[in-house]
């Protein structure tokens, strides 16, 4: 990890960003000697390194946040620290930044704000990684504990406003715990289901002195996850599985965070069940997989949507059953026995009632699952017909020569430039659609995406992230939309700072489509607000914040022009005109039948 | 417009013949199954800490449980308070307030009560004296007792089930009531039954079969 850290603040030396120095220096020297360097470590002696000695020892190496004044303390004792801090351009990027850390490493993503406004500008990125349980750690500064409930400058009830959109948080009020809180904070975001915790740090207590070292991080003694699903529960399960003759598979988010990626992959092949994903799912199974369904839901395949409402065994592993993917619960599987495999307890039969309810961690489960089988079921006639639907209900789409550029075949333009690990990440609307519909996803952790949330301006914050956590041989792409992109685009003065490679691919349609989609189908077109005809030239915007820039009109322009902003070592941004027009199907309406999706507007 | 797809439209396709509830529950179109709302007892063993009364009764907003009654005391551990909620929802959501509440992280321990628990309300019932052998009656019939007196008013404690509390001020409209102050239900378990307490991992098991229960007998 230190050649990362060093490639990255390379180019800092010469532009001399306001962090990047100290940290270029010490990088050389230090950060190669850290695993002995814990013996030698100085004690701490305030509140504010203890903190930082709690991120250090929980092996912490990036961290992502905006200055300000009540968090200072904590800053000024993170310039003395080997973790490397991305200043950010505002927080709500700082957030999404650390969510996509975590998504692609699988270790929480750090993030640090002040007090009130920063707290505050957090709060979309925390409600982001909540919805969809990654894991994330935030750090607040906070008013001096005697300012606390005064109305002071900067203050914000900041446990008030996080509680209900984290897994857990703590007003810390003690110099001599405040390292400890961090430490356990950081361990909750990681365990059983991970998600988002915080720390919210008053400035007399970061300040104040303390020998204290943090407590290394550990759960608190309430908090248990069960690991192991219920044996009996589990063998009824295979008993179930071998004798259906129409299984499937839904792998969700948590087969991903899981890890269980490998291990569910090998149970659907084995068995030869037919696997369908969650749009936080994807990855976790190849898609180019004979046995792959796709994604299924609102704007899921025809296939997976129709595997989904005709199977008689649905195994859901690590997903929450969310209406986007449930369409109308009354016609969800409607003929399945639902065998669902998750860690967290009251995800079980909180929207679809589970009949072999599996507690535990996905891997350990589905292995407890894959040794209990003894034969496979005979579904080859199942299989047949879910074949028969991929080609009944193909992706194919038009791209007619008298109408601009398809959107579609920009996604597929740019998947056909990278490699199999490249990491996507969008913003959220029809480009995250497209994004998900005709990008062949084949590993896990290489979709970054709002999912739950539907945050849009998720796409370039969270693409910095992933840059950050990703293998220097991962490419890594934002497929953004214009309306997402403008709500977050200062991000690329970071990017540019940090010389990033990542490439911005807008599929700018001028509208924020996903809503113009929807008032031409059900609000008779009247494009109230939907309407972003006054968007800059976001090729020339890039250019304006050292990024090169580049703009596709044409089809005959879409490889050439991937290929030079792929090629382009650092932050490029492809201004993609598209067809204005362009909806995304298939569709199942809210509330709607899975299996009666709509293939276009008239079937609405 | 344009981004249509090929394939046969939603009316060609075959059609599950199968259906679930709005509770997610598959149903055999024989046996119609839909659990109605019932009224329980749920204790939670948490730790006595600045916040957690708060996160509980957040879940319960946020969530939509529905929620009669939410009580708060210390218990035998100075570490450990006992929250005592009264909530009506049918079995699915008595389920899902149960596991919400043990997944707050100072939540020690949760259970839902049997029928024969000990449940206990207190109310203070403020009352026109014009009449104080009347009132004085009415008190002695609900064991109720009386903590203050003046020429006009008089102030009555009455402590027992909800429905004798309820039975109890119905009684003592009659002379005019002026304030109410209820408690909400405490409750325990009886006998050597523990209510929530800190438990062996194994005992926090989730897989419990939802099992209908009858509506409490009250005890008073």
């Amino acid at each position: 990890m230190s050649e990362r850290a060093s490639s990255i603040t390379s180019p800092t030396e010469t532009d001399d960003p306001p962090t990047g120095e100290q940290h270029a220096d010490e990088s050389a020297t230090t950060q190669d000697s850290r695993a002995e360097s814990d013996t030698e470590q100085e004690p701490v002696t305030t509140g504010a390194q203890s903190v930082i000695r709690a991120l250090e020892n929980a092996g912490v190496e990036y961290a992502f946040g905006v200055q300000g004044g009540a968090i200072m303390p904590v800053y000024d004792a993170l310039y003395d620290s080997d973790i490397y801090h991305v200043t950010m351009a505002h927080e709500q990027g700082a957030a999404h930044a650390a969510d996509a850390y975590g998504i692609v490493s699988g270790e929480p993503g750090i993030c640090l704000a002040t007090s009130g406004p920063g707290a505050t500008n957090l709060v979309t990125g925390i409600a982001d990684a909540d919805m969809d349980s990654d894991p994330m750690l935030a750090l607040t500064g906070q008013v001096p504990r005697e300012f606390v409930g005064n109305d002071a400058f900067q203050e914000t009830d900041t446990t008030g406003v996080t509680t209900p959109i984290t897994k857990d948080n703590t007003f810390s009020d003690d110099p001599d715990t405040v390292g400890s809180d961090v430490s356990e904070a950081f361990a909750l975001a990681r365990e059983g289901r991970p998600g988002p915790t915080l720390v919210d740090l008053p400035k007399d207590v970061t300040k104040a002195d303390t020998d204290h070292e943090p407590d290394d991080p550990k759960v608190p003694d309430t908090y248990e996850v069960q690991e192991r699903a219920d044996p009996e529960i589990v063998e009824q399960a295979a008993r179930r599985i071998e004798n259906s003759s129409k299984p499937a598979l839904l792998l969700g988010g948590g087969v991903i965070k899981g890890e269980a990626s490998e291990a569910c992959r090998e149970f659907a092949i084995e068995h030869e069940i037919p696997v369908i994903t969650t749009m936080p799912g994807i990855g976790s199974f190849p898609e180019d997989h004979e046995l792959s369904m796709e994604m299924a839901g609102m704007h899921g395949t025809g296939y997976a949507n129709m595997a989904v409402t005709h199977c008689d065994t649905l195994i859901g592993i690590g997903t929450r059953f969310d209406d986007r993917l449930t369409g109308g619960i009354e016609t969800f599987a409607p003929d399945a026995e639902l065998i669902h495999v998750d860690i967290d307890p009251a995800e079980i039969s909180k929207n679809i009632h589970a009949d072999y309810p599996l507690i535990g961690d996905a891997e350990t489960v589905v292995t407890q699952l894959a040794e209990e089988m003894e034969t496979s079921p005979q579904a080859t006639k199942w299989r047949a017909q879910c074949q028969q639907w991929k080609s009944d209900y193909s992706m194919a789409y038009a791209a007619p020569e008298d109408r601009p550029v398809q959107p579609e075949f920009v996604v597929e333009a740019l998947d056909e430039a990278t490699s199999d690990r490249a990491v996507v990440t969008t913003g959220v609307g029809q480009h995250q659609m497209w994004a998900c519909q005709y990008w062949t996803y084949t590993e896990p952790r290489t979709w970054v995406s709002s999912h739950g949330l539907g945050t849009m301006g998720y796409g370039l914050p969270s693409a910095i992230g992933a840059r950050i956590a990703a293998d220097d041989d991962q490419e890594v792409v934002c497929i953004d939309g214009d309306g997402s992109f403008l709500m977050t685009l200062q991000g690329l003065s970071v990017a540019v700072r940090e010389n990033l490679d990542i490439t911005v691919v807008v599929l700018n349609n001028e509208y924020i489509g996903m809503v113009r989609q929807w008032q031409d189908a059900f609000f008779e077109g009247r494009h109230a607000a939907s309407e972003y005809n006054w968007m800059p030239e976001f090729d020339k915007l890039a250019e304006a914040f050292g990024a090169q820039g580049f703009r596709i009109d044409e089809y005959d322009e879409v490889a050439d022009t991937i290929e030079a902003a792929i090629d382009y070592d650092g932050p490029s941004v492809i201004d993609a005109h598209i067809d204005p027009q362009a909806n995304v199907y298939p569709m199942v309406p809210s509330g709607g039948d899975n299996g009666q999706f709509a293939l276009a507007e008239d079937q609405l | 417009m344009s981004g249509g797809l090929d394939g046969p439209a939603p009316e060609e396709r075959p059609t599950p013949k199968g259906r679930r509830t709005a509770q997610g529950i598959r149903v055999d179109p024989e046996v119609e199954a839909q659990h109605d709302p019932r009224r329980t007892v749920i204790s939670a063993l948490v730790e006595h800490e600045p916040g957690v009364l708060s996160d509980v009764s957040g879940l319960f907003s946020r969530r939509q449980f529905n929620i009669e009654s939410l009580t708060v005391g210390p218990t035998e551990d100075e570490d450990r308070a006992r929250i005592t909620l009264v909530v009506e929802e049918p079995d699915p959501g008595i389920e899902q307030i149960k596991k919400q509440l043990r997944k707050l992280v100072p939540v020690v321990s949760v259970q839902e009560l049997e029928p024969d628990a000990m449940r206990r309300e207190l109310a203070l019932v403020k009352v026109n004296a014009m009449r104080p052998d009347r009132v004085a009656a009415v008190a002695d019939m609900f064991d109720g007792k009386t903590v203050d007196a003046t020429p006009e008013t008089a102030t009555i404690e009455i402590t027992g089930s909800d429905q004798k509390i309820d039975s109890a001020i119905e009684a003592f409209g009659q002379f005019g009531i002026r304030e109410i102050s209820r408690t909400g239900t405490t409750a325990l378990a009886r006998g050597m039954t523990d209510t929530a307490r800190e438990a062996p991992p194994e005992e926090s098991a989730q897989n419990e079969p939802t099992q209908p229960q009858q509506p409490h007998a009250d005890d008073d």
